[in-house]
Parts: structure tokens; sequence; C-alpha cells
């Protein structure tokens, strides 16, 4: 609703240049909003680790006394709650943040300022879920807040009234995030890039930014309903009033399921990237691993009962639910045959990137399988509320999505910074993590079969389970270790500073096309694909016809003509200074030639207006007359000001 | 705008669907039955419906370069917008009045709770258009940045349309539900 002439005064002149705070504050680039969200969520990942340290300490021995049971409730709904939602989701959005408009070669996203606001606004929501362990009410209800644990009557602290609140405020940055990757990928393409030339990672971020769009409403809805339960004493989850817990279960798992899935996909697509890089070939079964992605993404819908099978639905209901659960094996399964196809006779080459996408697609099989082991509701009866599920989910999320994060963190990091991180500490950290991520969460396996129930503090000295459980401590510390390894990677490298060029490791995607970093305006000339993995074929012609030359059914199969325009010296780019313009600096191309959106502080003003908003109903409602200044002046100041200030006229 | 709509979908959607799951739920009364005014919602559900053709009018005119019939349509926007919310408002009194309030039973939760975002959705509608419709006075909102108006229009059609399925679900499917079975046992 912008009319571009009405004028909203403002306080602040508009932020403008590349350093200072206000720089970053007023920020709409998509890499430095991409960086912002890497730095926040590594943060809180650290937040999230050490309360899962605390836990394994805990339970290191039988009978311990180191935390009490009310803390630890505590620390394992923090601990879910910030992994999911203050560290997988925001890493992933860092990374769609970073490439999604670097790999389908446009200047930024649809929606910049948007996009900055979906930033701030998350920061606001993380601060105020973690605000709880400074107030002394730490949500204790677990990640999922099963009512009736978590209504008024059994849980009367502000714990969960803090998980609400800040969860709804996540709500708002995803779905605004969510909105606008889908309208950047579906609208701002580079010229030629059909929907089928997209990069894999591309399309899982489609795929995710869908389910964000659809799944995160109902948990918006969940909060909203427990939230009256709480505060205003309505009845949806009392059965007093007519109410029902079980509905609770079913709007959270409607939500909860797509959301694992919105976990595992960017996860997906960054392995999807990687390993036809370091083998050297194209994805095996392009269509196949898009299809299947896509089918995920739908079917992830039809199976959320599964978290349920012990609720007492009915044989009709659990049987319906196991057999789309173990449908939705099918798809996956085809992910990680491709994976492996890709891989076969590939020129391999084991670096730390490539080292944590095979880990990924092995511990994403192991964690897989145990999941089919619970579709079906009969061992699910046995399996439910163990160890055996905190084994399967871990080896998915941490086994899978972590992992999967980690190799897009090695792969992606020359692209970021300009310089390599280091391969001798890289392989450290991940042997590291991978040992003791294998040594803490395999033998939950054995003691969840066993019957060791998740969520309880500590357990009798005669069940056996003392030293497995010894045994997943200390590769708690261990996988901890290796992510201190990783932080002194970090620092060190940063010191040696080893140079990279724009395309360290011989890549297929637009993102090597342009320098590493990318300048503000990401390409000088926005490129033109003809191919899947246009940059590749682009500096290898010679291989077009190797891989695109006998399949006229492909549809990236570029017509004759297209084939020889492609082989024609004019139309292949150099890598540096060439068509893709990799050395231009940006006095050379700066703003006065190319359109990039100015900064803006507004999206800032907005989120303050809303975190105030979230504060008040944490204290008092009064204090939503203290928010409602801000969120009407970044709203109002938002929607008169241009995107672009008039340039001024240059003497 | 249409992806905002979709998500906006299934969020009336839980709620709706929550209605659907617990009605005749309610261990007492008032039942709807006892309470819902049909001919009176059905004139403020014409109201709002009516003003969707004010809202298709006002973006043709502007689309016209007609300025004043324009800002008029969308003014009438406005009005029957607020019109709805008057009446949803008198609606919410007399309830109460009847002692039917968000926690007297589970009819009560789900009615107040999905009518009410509902009515923030119409609320926030109607503030939207107040401010389209100073800016097309002011000659701000003109043919060539009609896109402004055609988004708003969107989101106005598609909380019009979201009523048609909350008036159908509460107040037509639902007009002659009573106590459930056994109900009376409990309060003997």
């Amino acid at each position: 609703m912008t009319t571009t002439s009405l004028t909203f005064p403002r306080l602040f002149p508009r932020p403008k240049g590349y350093a200072g705070i206000w720089s970053w504050i007023g920020t709409v680039d998509h890499k430095r909003i991409g960086t912002l969200y890497g730095v926040t969520a590594f943060i809180w990942f650290l937040v999230g680790g050490i309360e899962a340290l605390l836990m394994r300490i805990q339970l290191a021995k039988a009978e311990n006394t180191f935390v009490d049971p009310e803390t630890f409730n505590q620390l394992f709904t923090m601990h879910g709650t910030t992994m999911v939602f203050l560290v997988i989701m925001p890493l992933s959005a860092a990374f769609f943040n970073w490439l999604i408009p670097l790999q389908i070669g446009a200047r930024d996203v649809a929606f910049p300022r948007l996009n900055a606001m979906s930033f701030w606004v998350f920061l606001a929501g993380s601060l105020i879920i973690n605000a709880s362990w400074i107030t002394g009410n730490a949500p204790n209800g677990g990640w999922f807040g099963y009512a009736p644990y978590s209504g008024v009557t059994f849980n009367p602290g502000m714990g969960m009234t803090y998980w609400i609140v800040g969860l709804n405020i996540l709500g708002v940055a995803s779905i605004a995030a969510g909105l606008n990757f889908i309208v950047t990928i579906l609208n701002m393409r580079a010229p030629g890039m059909s929907m089928f030339k997209m990069p894999v990672f591309t399309w899982m971020t489609l795929v995710t930014s869908i389910l964000l769009v659809l799944a995160m409403p109902i948990l918006a809805v969940a909060g909203i309903q427990l939230q009256t339960d709480r505060v205003y004493g309505t009845n949806f989850f009392n059965s007093l009033g007519g109410g029902d817990p079980v509905m609770w279960q079913h709007i959270f798992w409607l939500f909860g399921h797509p959301e694992v899935y919105i976990l595992i996909l960017p996860a997906m697509g960054i392995v999807s990237e990687v390993l036809p890089t370091f083998s050297r070939k194209p994805l095996f079964g392009y269509p196949f691993v898009v299809f299947a992605g896509v089918v995920i993404g739908f079917m992830g819908w039809f199976v959320w009962s599964h978290h349920m099978f012990t609720v007492g639905l009915g044989p009709a209901a659990n049987s319906a639910f196991a057999i789309s659960t173990m449908l939705i094996g099918v798809p996956t399964g085809i992910k990680i045959f491709n994976w492996i196809g890709t891989m076969w006779r590939g020129n391999i080459r084991l670096n730390t990137a490539m080292l944590f996408s095979i880990s990924f697609v092995a511990m994403f099989t192991i964690g897989g399988l145990s999941g089919v082991m619970h579709a079906a509701p009969t061992a699910d009866a046995q399996q439910q509320d163990t160890y055996f599920v905190v084994a399967h989910f871990h080896y998915v999320l941490v086994g899978g999505s972590l992992l999967g994060i980690f190799s897009g963190i090695y792969y992606w990091w020359p692209k970021f910074t300009g310089w390599y991180l280091n391969e001798k500490l890289g392989i450290a950290n991940w042997a590291l993590m991978f040992i003791g991520f294998n040594l803490q969460f395999a033998p939950l396996h054995w003691v969840g079969l066993d019957g060791m129930p998740r969520r309880i503090y500590t357990y009798a000295e005669n069940m056996g389970w003392e030293g497995t459980n010894l045994a997943a401590s200390i590769g708690g510390f261990i996988l901890g270790f290796g992510v201190l390894v990783f932080m002194v990677n970090v620092l060190v490298s940063r010191m040696q500073r080893k140079v990279a060029p724009a395309d360290p490791w011989d890549g297929r995607t637009l993102e090597w096309a342009t320098s590493s970093p990318p300048p503000p305006h990401d390409f000088d000339e926005i490129p033109q694909v003809e191919y899947r993995d246009d940059f590749w074929f682009k500096k290898y012609p010679e291989t077009i016809a190797e891989y695109y030359g006998h399949g006229d059914d492909d549809p990236a199969v570029p017509s004759g003509a297209q084939l020889d325009e492609a082989v024609d010296e004019e139309s292949v780019p150099v890598i540096s200074g060439g068509a893709y313009g990799a050395e231009a600096t940006e006095s050379e191309h700066g703003h006065g030639k190319i359109h990039l959106p100015d900064q803006s502080y507004y999206p800032f003003i907005l989120s303050i207006g809303l975190a105030i908003f979230g504060i008040a109903f944490l204290t008092d409602g009064l204090v939503l007359f203290a928010g409602a200044p801000f969120f009407i002046w970044g709203l109002l100041g938002w929607s008169m000001e241009p995107v672009n200030d008039p340039e001024p006229e240059t003497p | 705008m249409w992806t905002f709509l979709g998500s906006d979908v299934m969020f009336f959607g839980a709620f709706i669907a929550t209605y659907l799951v617990y009605r005749g739920r309610s261990l007492n009364g008032p039942y709807p039955s006892e309470i819902l005014n049909i001919p009176v919602t059905s004139v403020s559900t014409f109201v709002l419906l009516m003003s969707s053709l004010a809202m298709v009018l006002g973006l043709y005119y502007l689309r016209e370069g007609q300025k004043n019939k324009a800002t008029l349509w969308i003014l009438v926007v406005v009005l029957l917008g607020s019109v709805f919310m008057g009446f949803q408002f008198v609606e919410f009194r007399e309830f109460a009045h009847e002692g039917l309030t968000p926690r007297t039973n589970i009819f009560g939760t789900t009615f107040f709770i999905l009518t009410g975002i509902h009515g923030a959705h119409v609320t926030i509608g109607v503030i939207w258009m107040a401010f389209l419709a100073y800016s097309s006075h002011r000659g701000k909102l003109r043919a060539d940045n009609s896109l402004d108006l055609e988004i708003a229009g969107l989101y106005w059609h598609f909380v019009d349309i979201v009523w048609i399925v909350i008036f159908t679900v509460i107040y037509l499917i639902s007009a002659n539900d009573g106590p459930p079975p056994g109900a009376e046992l409990l309060h003997g």
C-alpha cells in the first residue's frame, strides 16, 4: 500500500553506507541479514548446547542430584525449543538469505525490508523466550507444551506464557520469511532459469517456505487457544468446560510434523549441492530428488497422528497414519539412493564439507530407519516416550539437519567471507562431532528399548542403565568439544586469512559466478541461464554433450540452437572479469547504476513495537500502549517510505 | 498477498476445525439453539457481502481515473465494514448479557475466539481502507498504482469469504444445537 509520494516525518536520517552499527540495524541486504541470522542462531546454539550438557551431567550417573527436577524440566523444555526454533530454523534461514538470491541470479529478495523485519522479529522472540531464564520462570512443559500440563491449573507459573508469547512472535518472523522466499523464488529467477533448472537447494527452500507459511499459523492458533485458556479462562483444553486436551495434541502436531520437514529439507538441499560438487558429477536423478522433496512436503501433512499412537485414537486412525508414515519413507529413501548414486564413480574429493555431507547421508539413514520402526503402532506403544524416540529424532536432527548445516558452513564459508576455513581443524571438528554424536546417541537406542523414559530427571541404580548413560554423557562432551574446535577454527582461519577465489570448489551453481564475498549488488550483470548447473556447463562446455547429448526428453536439455550458442566463444564466461564480471568493484559499478533498495530502520522499529506487545502479555496489558507508538510509527513510516530516496543532485 | 492469504486460510482453518470438532460438546447452556439470532446476523452478513461489491466498484473507478467515485466507493467499504463491526459488538454484548461468555462453555470459547479473530481481521481491513480512501482523496492513489487497492481488495474479499464459511458453520449448521445427550445428568 505504498503511496509513493505521501511522506511520513523522519526522526532519524535514513541510514546510508556500509559501516557502523546503524548500517546493520538499517540493513536490507540479504547477505547481511543472513549473517545476522547465522551469528544469532549460533549463539543460541551454544546456549542450547549448554542446556543439553547440563542434562547429560545430571544423567551421567543414577540418582544424581546435580540439578533438581524442576530445573531439569526447564532444561529439556528450553533445549528442545531453542534447538528447533532458535537454532536449526534460523541457521537454515541464514542459508536461505545468503544463497537464494545468489543461486537464482537475483540482486536481493523480493521484499528486502520485510526480510529485515523477519530477522528483528525473530531476535525479539528469541530474547523473550530466553529472558525467562533471567526472571526465573523458564518454560517447563516440554517443547510441545502438552495440555493440560501446560495449562494454568497444573502449571501456574509464567513459564509457559513466555513460551507461547515467544513462539507466536517467532511465528510472525517465520511466516514473513516464508512469504518472502516463495515470492522471490517464483518471480525473481534469472532469465532462462525455469523451475527445473533451479538448484536443488533453491527447490528445497521453496518447499520449506511453503511449509512455513502453511504450518506456522497452526502453531499460532494453538498458542492463542492455550493462552486464552491460561489467562482468560476459556475452555479449549479444559475438559470440565467441554474441551479436550487431545485437541492440543492434534493441533500441535498438525503444525509439528510439517515442522519436522521444515527442519530437515534445507539440510537435504545443502547436501544435494555439496555432494555433486565434490563428486564432480551432476546430481543423480535431479527430477527425482526434487519431486521427492515436494512429495515429502505434501505428505508431511498426513502423518501427524503418529505422534499420538498411544493416545487411543482407535485402530482405524492408527492404521491410516501408520501407512502414511511408512509411505513417507519412500521419497526419503529415493533421496538417499540418489545421493549415493551421485557419489558412485564420482571423482570424490574428501574435504570437511564432503565428510559432513557423507555423514549426513549415513546418520540420516539410521535415523530414518528407526523412524520406520516406530511407524508401526504396536512397536511405538513400547517405544513411546522412551530414549529410543530421543535417539531417533537426534539422529535426524543432529545427525541430519545439523551435520548438513555444518557441511553448508564449510562449503559456502569462502563465498560468505572471502577466505577459507582451515581444513585440518575442519577435519578435527568433523571427527569430534561425528564420534561424539554417535557415542552420545547410539547407546540411547538400547536404554530406550529397555524402557528408560525420557523427561525424567533421574533413574534408579539397579536398572542397568548407568554404563550406557555415562557413555552418552561422555559423547555429549566430545560433541561439545567438536563445536568448540569449530569456533577455534573460525578464529584461526580468520588470522590465517587464506584468500578464496570466486569459485574455490569448482562449483556448479550461480553463486560461484560472482566474487567472494559478493558485492552488495551480487551480480554486475544478471546471468543468462540455459542449463541446469549452468555455471558448470559454461565453464566446461565440452561436458554438455556428455551429460545432455542423448536425453531428448530431459527438461533441461537445450535445443540445438542453444547448444551451438553455448559453445560459442563469446558466451563462455571467464571467471574473472568476464561476462559474469566477478572482479568488478563497487566503485566501478556502484549504486549509481544498479538499482538497490535503500536501507531502512522502520523494520527494526516495528519489531520493537511487536516485542513490547509480547512483553505486555507477560506483564500487564497496559504495556500494550507502550508498544503501540513504536508499532504504528514503524508501520506508517514503512508504508510511506519510498524504496529509494531520490538521488541527490551531485555537483 | 496470495501467499499470505494461503497462510491465513490455515489460520482460520484451524480455528474453524476446532469449532467443528467441539460442536455440540457444551456441557451447560446457553446452547447455540437458545442464543443465536439468525435473522439479525443474516442482515450483518448481507452488509459485509455488499462491501465486497463496493470494493470492486472502487477499484473499477480508480482504474477509470474517476477519483471522486473511487474515493466514495472505498468509503462505502469502510462504512459497511464498520456497520458489520457494530453488529458484532451488539451481538457480543447481547450474548454476554444472556450469560454466554468465552468462559461459560466450549461453545462460548470457540464462538467468541473464532468470530473475534474474524472481527479483528475486519477491523484491520477497515483501518487499511480508511487509509486508502484518504490516499485516494489526496490523489496519491491513482490508476497507475491501483495495485495497492487491488491487494487490499484481495484481503477484503478473503475476509468476506471466511465470514461466509463462519456464518455457515456457526449460524446455519449449529442453529438447532441443544444440549448433548446425557448433559442433563451432569446437572442432576
